[in-house]
């Protein structure tokens, strides 16, 4: 990571969210795996998918076009299934496709605009213009912050 | 992170040697004048302060380092050993300890400590004061010095008493001659010599604080103390030494034996009975001494080949082990399937090495239960002490092995039970004295294996449960009807000690009789899944005995499948199961019941509860859990049960705390999770 540091580049793993790409940084995603089943743990906000059996691992898994509020669709074959790791927490992400690695030069990423593809700013680290594609960074943070999750929760239940 | 990976280490290892210490503190008190304990004692603390600077936590290393001076002293024979030097002693340990617990939770390891350093400076001092002081001054400050290290030195045995008795009758004066050498004096054992030749001369030496061996090492500093007998006044006595070279100052006192004897004979009290016992110990210790400083460092120094693993690791370890046994299952499967005795033969010595494997695994996670056991000696000490109790408190069979998790959990009920049976249990030495027992109670404490279980007891032979007491407690808090009172049984009288804001003690004490007691250690005792019981004879003692499972990572449950998902809930939560007709199903306002025994069961539907996707046509008989919380029942409604089964714990991970009603999940051999239904979240 240093490394990359060094050259000013910070390397991302791009996936798939309808049609635009998204970038989460490449030391905080653990695996990429592929769709297999879900327990549904009841009672949990309507974007937590359930949890899987990764390896031993109890781990939970996030439906991201839900958390997005993009409209849901049916597995494909190249759904996949995003393990990333922030703080002590490892969820999963799940995405519609994943299958690319870049390097970004950290002087092409801007700030987020106000609004992109319908998802609130708050989400986004920034947007970096590579040639012809956008790429969205996410601000995985933000979008795995526990307290959100709770207050949803709460919400529910009143 | 690698600075954190230092501090992990460092917050280990510190309260290693500060277990260590403490363990070695109680064996001091114990054998006093051991010269080995004490070096132990040191070479932790030494290590300690090493550590803590390295690490850069000041406060820690100053504590440390000043507690290091007074055990130098002891080593040098410059301090001798008493209970008070040992308790303050013991509270820098605990302050040591409060610090490497601070910084273990992430704090910056300072502390207060201004009180116990300024006692163990005054110690330390003891001796060495009066050396850098003048004369005059030496006269006002007398008492303090002889307060920290004259009068606890000077205390004369039975034997000693009656010699300088038998010498006063025969004419001869008694005296304690304190003699401070100059501090730039350079042949220290030489002036001693010469000191000694004088007073030979005039009268007979009974005894020299230091012992005459450490001041012929030169291991002390500039003053000594020597009892004499003599027919010379006091004068004389004093103007004979100063004409030694050297010398500093010279004070001799008339021993006043009848305050000896007074003290001998009143030792009720505790801590003159310890010191006359600690003067015996070490002069017992002067004649047998090597032999037994040499078991001791062996003792003390097992050379064990071990390496230290990270809990986490182990569980990395197990989950990646679980794995492999769900692939095992499948090719076990394949290997049926294909019918090929090659590939069954291989499967099955594949199924017979992950069997020993998992036993391994399993090992590792086990701790003996003296981790938690040997910081109880200390506690009961303290305890004892401010209860103006004594108490013998012997551990049976601390190599037991335990499961990490469970050791993790089981120190504060255990720290409870001990606390009632001292508080509670143990008399005090009057009365114990007037029972006819002798005055010191004995606590026992002791764990061992039985089946799958493991089992802890804490016994007193104290005075037991009163009966009629813990009824009129119980009836008159409302715990247990007056018409109940007579049919129950012994046991269940005193199971009413666990019934939660009953407490038995007259007068609340520091200790306990807050209200908060034993149902606090039952609630702990249940969610690690054991129980804990109670039994009891009126003037002979108490014994609470807990029962704990051997892991707490295994549990067994009952799996049900509710329409096409699985759940798991656990058997201590299990009552029984039922099969019930749509006729049995009673309305009870809003809430659908059935009779069980005798008694109105709710019931709970989990498919409503849970929400769960219907996939199944709904059926005229219903399969129920009765499943319990405490006295409280209730009935889940499931489509069908799948059996019982020993499930590996699992949690939900960081992300998912708290979801309602699920305690963790498992995953079953077929690979797929299964959530774990939390009764006690069920029923309110």
């Amino acid at each position: 990571m240093s490394e990359t540091n060094l050259m000013n580049e910070i390397k991302v793993i791009v996936f798939q969210l309808k049609d635009e790409e998204y970038g989460v940084e490449v030391h905080q995603v653990k695996s990429i795996e592929r769709m297999q089943h879900i327990t549904r743990v009841p009672r949990t906000t309507d974007f937590v998918k359930g949890v899987i059996n990764l390896r031993g691992v109890v781990t939970p898994i996030i439906e991201l076009r839900n958390r997005f509020g993009i409209e849901q669709i049916e597995t494909t074959d190249s759904t996949r299934i995003i393990i990333v790791a922030v703080g002590n927490m490892e969820v999963g992400l799940i995405v519609d496709a994943a299958n690319d690695v870049v390097d970004i030069p950290t002087d092409l990423v801007e700030p987020p605009p106000q609004v992109v593809g319908g998802i609130e700013a708050d989400y986004l680290r920034g947007v970096a213009k590579m040639e012809k594609r956008l790429l969205i960074l996410l601000n995985l943070d933000k979008v795995l912050n526990p307290k959100e999750l709770k207050e949803m929760k709460t919400f529910e239940v009143v | 992170m690698e600075k954190n990976q230092y501090l992990d280490m460092f917050i280990d290892e510190s309260k290693e040697h500060l277990q260590a210490m403490n363990d070695n503190l109680l064996k001091l008190e114990n054998d006093p004048g051991n010269v080995a304990i004490v070096n132990e004692i040191f070479r932790s603390a030494h290590t300690l302060k090493g550590m803590a600077a390295t690490m850069g936590y000041e406060d820690l290393a100053s504590l440390t380092h000043i507690m290091e001076n007074v055990l130098d002293g002891i080593r040098n024979h410059k301090i001798t050993v008493t209970t008070e030097i040992l308790d303050v002693v013991f509270e820098s340990v605990d302050d040591l300890e409060a610090m490497v617990f601070s910084i273990a939770s992430g704090g910056d390891g300072k502390r207060d400590v201004t009180k116990v350093v300024a006692l163990l400076e005054k110690i330390e001092k003891g001796e060495h004061l009066s050396g850098l002081l003048n004369v005059q001054e030496i006269a006002s400050t007398q008492e303090v010095t002889y307060a920290a290290f004259g009068s606890t030195t000077e205390k004369y045995d039975d034997f000693e008493v009656t010699v300088l008795s038998q010498a006063t009758e025969q004419g001869f004066n008694a005296n304690q001659v304190k003699i401070s050498l100059r501090e730039d004096c350079i042949l220290k054992a030489a002036r001693v010599f010469m000191v000694f030749e004088v007073l030979e001369q005039i009268g007979e030496i009974i005894k020299s604080t230091p012992p005459v061996d450490a001041l012929e090492e030169e291991n002390f500093d500039y003053e000594f103390i020597v009892t004499l007998i003599t027919k010379e006044s006091s004068d004389d006595v004093r103007n004979r030494i100063l004409k030694v070279s050297e010398v500093e100052n010279v004070d001799v006192k008339n021993i006043d034996l009848e305050a000896h004897k007074h003290a001998l004979n009143s030792d009720n009290n505790q801590s003159s009975e310890h010191d006359s016992n600690i003067l015996h110990e070490s002069s017992k210790n002067e004649s047998d001494g090597t032999d037994s400083n040499k078991q001791e460092v062996k003792v003390n120094n097992p050379t064990s080949k071990t390496i230290r693993v990270n809990i986490e690791r182990l569980d990395i370890l197990m989950n990646l082990f679980e794995e492999l046994v769900i692939d095992r299952g499948r090719l076990e499967q394949i290997a049926r399937d294909l019918k090929s005795s090659e590939l069954t033969e291989t499967v099955e010595h594949m199924s017979r090495i992950s069997g020993d494997l998992q036993n391994i695994i399993l090992n590792m996670r086990m701790v003996p239960v003296e981790q938690v056991f040997n910081r109880f000696p200390k506690m009961v000490r303290g305890l004892a002490k401010d209860l103006k109790k004594k108490v013998n408190l012997e551990i049976i069979g601390a190599e037991t092995e335990l499961d990490r998790t469970v050791i993790d959990e089981i120190g504060d009920p255990l720290v409870h039970l001990l606390r009632n049976s001292i508080d509670h249990g143990v008399e005090t030495p009057e009365k114990r004295f007037n029972d006819g027992k002798s005055d010191e109670g004995n606590i026992t404490l002791k764990a061992y294996h039985s089946g799958n279980h493991v089992f802890i007891e804490v016994s007193d032979d104290g005075a037991g449960i009163n009966r009629d007491k813990v009824l009129k407690k119980a009836i008159s808090s409302g715990v247990v009807s007056k018409e109940n009172e007579k049919n129950l049984t012994d046991k269940q009288v005193y199971e009413l000690l666990f019934a939660s804001g009953l407490s038995t003690a007259d007068e609340i004490t520091d200790v306990s009789g807050r209200g908060v007691g034993l149902d606090v250690v039952k609630n702990k005792i249940e969610s690690l899944g054991g129980n804990v019981t109670v039994d009891s004879i009126l003037g002979e003692g108490t014994t609470f005995s807990i029962q704990l499972p051997l892991t707490l990572s295994i549990i067994s449950v009952m799996l049900v499948e509710v329409q096409s998902e699985k759940y798991a809930i656990p058997l201590s939560s299990i009552i029984e199961t039922a099969i019930v007709k749509d006729e049995d199903i009673l309305a009870a306002h809003n809430q659908k019941v059935i009779d069980f025994r005798g008694s109105v069961v709710p019931l709970i539907n989990l498919t409503d509860f849970f929400d769960v996707p219907k996939t199944r046509q709904q059926d005229a008989y219903h399969s129920i859990v009765i499943v319990r919380k405490g006295a409280r029942m209730a009935g889940l409604v499931v489509d069908s049960f799948i059996g019982q089964q020993e499930i590996v714990l699992k949690s939900l991970g960081n992300y998912l705390t708290n979801v309602f009603a699920i305690s963790g999940a498992t995953i079953l051999g077929d690979g797929q999770v299964a959530l774990i239904v939390d009764c006690n979240a069920l029923i309110k």
